[in-house]
């Protein structure tokens, strides 16, 4: 038994690599499905995670959460949901809105997610892993068609090539793209990343 | 400098042990100038040659906003795990080979309080050194008792245990003759999104330590023994298991709120 003792500050454990063998393990079956299915508010966003020669990344991991619908940020269990009988992920259970999704990218760097506007803000927060990537990175998807987006502090902050990196962009009936750049290079401009301190 | 990949200069671990004792000396030159400590690998480590493409090269954007959702995070609960996922050594017919132990210790964040209810991932090669990953070619035998996959909750005092076997060590192509140390790979949730944690737990005393680009892209002597387990005799089971023990300290704030809403 841990005897109970008095919280303290502790020295952080440090990041590595996701590497390229977690994809037996962290996938799961529905993880890119967070909308319950057929509802009808449930928006597509995706998009390519590109290195530093705008070349696709195959082998990265996009996890996404954001607020349900009406607001709430407590999130649901349930994204894992599994079958207590054989253990297989069996997927949600349709119903739960859990905030969270956990998507590999295919061979082509692509990632895709289904999920519900977030209440209350205009973004969907993202994490992004990779083989290559030695401490994972953060950023937020901006719905392009969310409102007006000039009040946000975050962008407000930005010049406007840079601003432009974390705002979807229109492919189609509730389908928003949003690539993300791990580096900048000649022909493309580097994704915005977030230091939450 | 040696091209990564070259066919007419094959990259010696000599080439990169050098790189990363010039990593090491700048990082000591850093705190000698009066830096602060750094936890966490810098995102361009050049004797890991996989980073060069994949680092973000402006500085990131602080956001410091108490509103954000990042100070929350996502919840799981006993819908997300069975009984038998927290044990690698019983998902087969039969017992996987190698030495049997146990991986025990507390998630905590950095206020050094438990961090309760949320999940923890593990993935690992088998004990001969080999994923069971269709793109892990390395020649080691595959066990058929053995996938290398684990979840558990942390409990209402931060802590998890896993059941398993000890990983090998592995050859990977970063350059020539390059070995990973043993290591489990971890995945930890905290209450906010900002504390997100994938890391590897390394065994005490490995000797590939110093040549591993990837464990020395922690440059801080004491955040790299961080990534070290402890051997704990009175964590073995007599007969049965050797024992380990591994805390994590998940970075980044929490809202405190959270705690009122758990
Ligand atoms: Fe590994």
């Amino acid at each position: 038994m841990t005897p109970t003792t008095t919280p303290a500050p502790q020295p952080p454990t440090p990041s590595q690599t996701v590497g390229p063998f977690y994809g037996y393990a962290l996938p799961f079956t529905g993880g890119g499905d967070i909308a319950p299915p057929g509802h009808p508010d449930t928006l597509t966003l995706h998009g390519r995670v590109l290195d530093g020669a705008g070349q696709p990344v195959p082998d990265a991991i996009v996890e996404a959460w954001q607020p349900a619908p009406d607001g709430s940020r407590t999130g649901a269990p349930g994204s894992l949901r599994r079958d207590p009988v054989t253990g297989a992920v069996i997927g949600r259970d349709t119903v739960t809105f859990t905030g969270f999704g956990r998507v590999p990218t295919d061979a082509d760097g692509h990632y895709t997610l289904r999920t519900l506007p977030p209440g209350g803000v205009a973004y969907i927060s993202l994490a992004v892993f990779a083989r290559g990537l030695l401490h994972h990175l953060h950023t937020r998807a901006y719905l392009h068609d969310a409102g007006p987006l000039g009040d946000d502090a975050l962008l407000a902050g930005l010049s406007p090539v840079r601003r432009a990196t974390l705002i979807t962009t229109s492919d189609g009936p509730r389908v928003h793209r949003f690539d993300i750049r791990l580096q900048g290079g000649d022909e493309h401009e580097e994704t915005v990343f977030l230091d939450f301190g | 400098m040696t091209v990564p990949g070259s066919m007419t200069t094959p990259l010696t671990q000599a080439t990169i042990s050098t790189e990363i004792t010039g990593s090491r000396e700048h990082y000591a030159r850093h705190l000698a100038d009066g830096g602060s400590a750094r936890t966490h690998p810098d995102r361009a480590y050049p004797p890991y040659r996989s980073s060069l493409l994949r680092h973000p090269k402006q500085p990131l954007v602080a956001v410091r906003d108490p509103e954000m959702v990042e100070l929350s995070g996502p919840a799981f609960g006993v819908t997300d795990i069975t009984d038998l996922d927290h044990d690698l050594t019983r998902q087969h017919q039969g017992e996987p080979l190698g030495e049997r132990i146990t991986v025990t210790g507390r998630v905590l964040d950095r206020d050094g309080r438990p961090v309760r209810g949320q999940l923890v991932e593990i993935w690992q090669a088998n004990a001969s050194g080999r994923y069971a990953h269709q793109r892990d070619q390395h020649p080691a035998p595959l066990d058929p008792n053995f996938t290398g996959v684990g979840r558990c909750l942390t409990d209402d005092q931060g802590g998890y245990r896993f059941v398993t076997v000890k990983p090998g060590a592995y050859p990977w192509r970063n350059h020539d003759n390059a070995w990973r140390p043993a290591h489990i790979h971890f995945s930890l949730f905290g209450t906010a999104f900002t504390q997100r944690l994938v890391t590897q737990m390394y065994f005490p005393g490995d000797p590939l330590f110093p040549y591993d680009p990837i464990l020395q892209s922690v440059t801080d002597d004491r955040a790299r023994e961080r990534l070290v387990a402890a051997y704990d005799h009175e964590r073995s089971v007599p007969e049965w298991s050797l024992g380990y023990h591994w805390d994590i300290v998940l970075d980044g704030p929490a809202a405190t709120w959270t705690e009122e809403g758990h």
